[in-house]
């Protein structure tokens, strides 16, 4: 199915990114083209493969990540909101939600 | 100079810990318009640590990387040193912490004179995706020196610091490496911690290192390999000595060829290169065997998929709330977000957060990210059957020499091929290293890949380790630091 404009605006929304025209032009035929490239994939008969979710390591290697339940020092609330671009009472300030 | 070089004339008083500082940081501010290797230069933070250093100096010494300078891809923390990623969205950013490569680099004496220039959230092929000016091949200033490392391969390749560090999700080490003529090193996937690298690809993303040499690239692994309780992917898998397994010996070591990769796409002066270091290889005694890989043509349709269907998550983060930039008078929460993110991302990130969030969405999971993840289920598979058959899989590491700036920006497609031979690692979770193996007519430099299985760095560094000492490199760039020519 070919990747339309109002596509593109639709996964812009799902993204939070606001386009411009221009980008949204510019993007439309590119995202096809690539959209296009990997849809090679199709040829190759999968049904006996298992995802690759997960299974990134060696055979035998540990990585066990569990550790001992115990309080570690956190950033603290200074250095958190050290860069924030709104700070406020030691809160994030952000405009109203709706 | 490389370590050894440094360290040897430290400790025979031949030179002193902050004239080698000096010069480092003089060089990197003296090439940075040429190159603009470098987004920040930390001559006060460098200055004050060799002084620290030097203080204690006998002790200083024995360490591994004992007041060796060193540069940090701006995507991996220091901190009190900004980390934009190459982005506006954190244009300012100063992590609060320091990575884990970091804390182990400052414990062996390792000196980090500054940040380096890098693709936007490392998305690149060629270093122009940074929103802070391109880095310029210092063979070339003309030409690409890759990506998306690619501040810190020109800052090795210029000597301007023996040893950088780098990301590489799908070739952003060993690329750059080769463009720029230097060595390259992506470990295995959970050999490296990437606690304080900024996520892109998390099933793929690895830090490594740029030398000038093999033994100089094996002595910084071995600092910065390891379990690290902040980074659950690490693995708890003995790190040997890698500077003592550089034996020299090729005796009864067997070397893959993948036949197919050799084809369609390669520049004949490339193939020729890597075909004669195969010879090499066969005349230091190993044996070169034929190896298949049927699903490696695949792997940059199955990268583009894994890879930005994971960056749309990770970015997710940048919204404008807690760091980084905000844009201005937005009504309302979601206007905020939306014009933080249309404001701060660049082109290539947006591109890839839209192909991404499509191959993820609602209808299109299965056709796109599943078969992917399923296709590189195969591809893993081919690695693991070519292994029985060898220790080692040789390819080149990028299809062509350094191309020119402005070549393939037009074209995303054309620009994400040329990582062909290097993404089949970071999707296999396999290392990889990149090491010189000639020049180009027109004097550019070639490089060549050896891929193993998990955890074998020791067996890759001793085969690219052998191949050097065969055949030098010994070409330097026309842009270079002074009295390294």
């Amino acid at each position: 199915m070919p990747i339309t404009e109002s596509d593109i605006e639709k996964i812009a929304a799902l993204a939070q990114l606001e386009l411009t025209d221009e980008e949204r032009r510019a993007l439309t035929p590119q995202i096809a083209s690539i959209v296009s490239y990997v849809e090679q994939l199709n040829e190759l008969d999968t049904s006996a493969a298992e995802p690759a979710l997960g299974g990134l390591t060696g055979e035998g290697a540990r990585t066990d990540a569990a550790r001992e339940d115990a309080p570690l020092p956190s950033l603290g609330q200074k250095l958190a909101l050290d860069q924030a671009p709104d700070p406020a009472a030691g809160h994030f300030r952000v405009p109203k939600v709706l | 100079m490389n370590i050894e070089t440094i360290k040897t004339r430290l400790a025979g008083g031949e030179l002193d810990a902050r004239a080698v500082v000096e010069s480092a940081l003089s060089a990197a501010e003296e090439l940075n318009e040429t190159l603009g290797a470098f987004l920040q230069i930390d001559r006060a933070g460098a200055l004050a640590r060799v002084a620290e250093l030097d203080a204690r100096r006998d002790e200083s010494l024995t360490r591994s990387l004992g007041c060796v300078p060193v540069a940090v891809k701006d995507n991996i923390c220091v901190r009190g040193l900004q980390a934009s990623c190459g982005s506006a969205i954190l244009g300012g950013y100063h992590p609060p912490y320091d990575a884990t490569v970091v804390e182990r680099l400052q414990d062996a004496g390792a000196i980090i004179i500054g940040k380096t220039n890098c693709d936007e959230f490392a998305m690149g092929s060629s270093n122009e995706n940074s929103a802070y000016g391109t880095v310029r091949n210092p063979w070339d200033t003309a030409r690409v020196p890759g990506g998306s490392s690619g501040g810190s391969a020109a800052a090795v390749a210029a000597r301007i610091v023996p040893v950088a560090f780098g990301s590489d999700t799908g070739g952003s080490v060993r690329q750059p490496a080769s463009l720029c003529g230097i060595v390259g090193v992506k470990p295995t996937y959970g050999r490296v911690s990437r606690y304080g690298l900024v996520a892109f690809g998390s099933s793929l993303d690895q830090i490594g290192i740029f030398a000038t040499n093999t033994t100089d690239a094996a002595q910084t692994l071995s600092v910065i390999a390891g379990r690290d309780p902040r980074d659950a992917t690490t693995a708890d898998v003995p790190v040997p000595d890698y500077v003592s397994g550089l034996t020299g010996d090729m005796r009864g070591a067997r070397l893959g060829v993948p036949r197919e990769l050799f084809g369609e796409g390669l520049d004949a002066e490339v193939r020729a290169s890597v075909e004669a270091a195969i010879e090499t290889y066969r005349t230091l005694g190993a044996e070169v065997v034929d190896v298949e890989l049927p699903h490696a043509k695949y792997a940059i349709a199955v990268y583009y998929i894994i890879a930005t269907a994971e960056a749309s998550s990770n970015l997710a983060r940048f919204d404008g709330v807690r760091y980084g930039f905000r844009a201005e008078e937005s009504p309302t929460l979601r206007e905020m977000y939306r014009r933080t993110r249309e404001e701060g991302f660049g082109t290539e990130v947006k591109r890839r957060i839209m192909l991404g969030t499509y191959v993820l969405s609602s209808g299109y999971y299965d056709a796109y990210y599943l078969k992917a993840q399923k296709v590189r289920a195969l591809l893993k598979q081919d690695f693991t059957r070519a292994f029985e058959r060898c220790d080692a899989i040789i390819t080149p590491t990028s299809p062509t020499t350094a191309f020119l700036l402005g070549e393939k920006t037009d074209d995303p497609l054309a620009m994400y091929l040329n990582d062909i031979y290097t993404v089949t690692a970071n999707l296999a979770g396999i290392p990889g290293l990149s090491v010189p193996c000639g020049l180009s007519e027109t004097n550019l430099p070639i490089g060549m890949q050896l891929l193993g299985p998990h955890w074998s760095e020791s067996t890759l560094l001793r085969f690219a380790h052998a191949y050097e000492q065969a055949q030098p490199f010994d070409a330097r760039p026309g842009v270079i630091a002074g009295g390294e020519g």
